[in-house]
Parts: structure tokens; C-alpha cells; sequence
């Protein structure tokens, strides 16, 4: 599964996007792979994820082909 | 109602003002961001936007439709900036035409205070002696 990076994530994971060398479950298992692969984006006062374009809590499954993005906290305007 | 949702590299704050001009409207209110030359007192050289387009986009969507069932709002436009900005440019532009001021005063608070809480784009502020992604950490 493909999943894209943005603003610190970005930095963290070394590039804009990651082939998840496996299909999680669920949004919080795809959390918890994160968090052990990047220990520093635990250090970040939040991390959402979303799923095909909307923010997606961690009991979401997943599947093959969903549009997945690691969301740091914003700060836009 | 229409609204005007973009994503720029330049906003064009009377592109915004135009667009929501009405003869039903009784009042426009409008935001310009802008960005700010310090930050507690550290000089701020320059911002750079990144942003998740395709899902920025729909989530300014949603603003714009709460905006209208909550205080109806005529119109409104929301437009938001990428890329690299200079103090004293303009980041983001909100224009909200309602029948009454209290509903556009009201609508474009609500606009900007969500967009910063829900609209998934982020700014780097550039400091003489580095960078951070604001409000990445505790």
C-alpha cells in the first residue's frame, strides 16, 4: 500500500510517499507501523491520517487501493 | 449559492471581493491573511505553503456549504496560497456576501478559525538561523 507524506512527515519519512511493505488492517495499525519505522513523529502534538481525502479515525479498515496521507498538524492560513 | 474555492500561487484578494458581489447582499466581510515579519519577537524572513490539494480543496468545500446552511450566506470565496511568501504578502483571502453584516461578520470567522483547524496545508517559517514547521510540536 501507498502512502503519501506531507509537511514534517515529509522530512521524517525521507520523501513524499512509501510503499507500506504490507496491507494494515485497519488506520491504526497502519499508525502503529508508522510510529515504530519513524519514532520522531511520535514526538509531533498529532498525526491524522486520511483516507481517500477524509480524515479517518483509527478503527478504519483499509484496503488495497485506498488514497492514504500521513497528516502532521496543520497550519494553514 | 456560489462559492470560489481555489488553491494559488498568487491570490488576487479583488478576484475574491468580485466574485461574491451581489445585489441580494446587504454586506461583504472579508479576511486577508498576511504574513507576519516576526514571530515572538524572532525576525521572519520568508514562509513556504505546502498543501494537500485534492483534499484542501473539498475541505474548504465544507466550509463553504456549513457557512451557507448556518448563517446564509449568499456567497462566498475562499482562497489559499503555496509556495514561498515574503512578510506582508497575502496567504489566504476569505469574502462572505450575506443579506445582514452579523451573518457575513459571523460566516467569515467561522471560515477562517475552521480552515485553520480542518484544511490539511501547512507553513515553514524561515528564521536567520533556520526553519521549523509551525506548530508540528507540543
Amino acid at each position: 500500500m501507498k502512502i503519501m507524506f506531507f509537511g514534517i512527515t515529509k522530512e521524517l519519512a525521507g520523501g513524499p510517499s512509501l510503499d507500506v511493505p504490507l496491507q494494515p488492517a485497519t488506520v491504526g495499525e497502519l499508525r502503529g507501523w508508522l510510529m515504530e519505522r519513524y519514532p520522531a513523529m511520535k514526538n509531533l502534538r498529532a498525526v491524522m491520517i486520511a483516507v481517500n481525502k477524509t480524515y479517518a479515525g483509527d478503527a478504519q479498515p483499509l484496503a488495497e487501493g485506498d488514497e492514504v496521507a500521513v497528516i502532521p498538524p496543520l497550519s494553514g492560513g | 449559492m456560489r462559492s470560489l474555492i481555489k488553491i494559488v500561487s498568487h491570490i488576487q484578494t479583488d478576484e475574491a471581493i468580485r466574485f461574491v458581489e451581489s445585489p441580494e447582499s446587504g454586506g461583504i466581510v472579508t479576511f486577508i491573511g498576511t504574513v507576519r515579519n516576526q514571530t515572538q519577537g524572532k525576525p521572519v524572513l520568508k514562509l513556504f505553503f505546502e498543501s494537500y490539494e485534492p483534499m484542501a480543496l473539498l475541505e474548504m468545500e465544507k466550509i463553504a456549504r456549513q457557512a451557507a446552511v448556518q448563517w446564509n450566506v449568499q456567497h462566498i470565496a475562499i482562497i489559499h496560497a503555496t509556495g514561498e511568501k515574503l512578510p506582508g504578502e497575502e496567504v489566504v483571502v476569505i469574502a462572505v456576501a450575506a443579506p445582514h453584516r452579523g451573518a457575513a461578520f459571523a460566516a467569515c470567522q467561522y471560515a477562517i478559525d475552521t480552515l485553520k483547524e480542518t484544511v490539511p496545508i501547512w507553513k515553514r517559517e524561515f528564521f536567520e538561523d533556520g526553519a521549523v514547521w509551525v506548530a508540528a510540536h507540543p
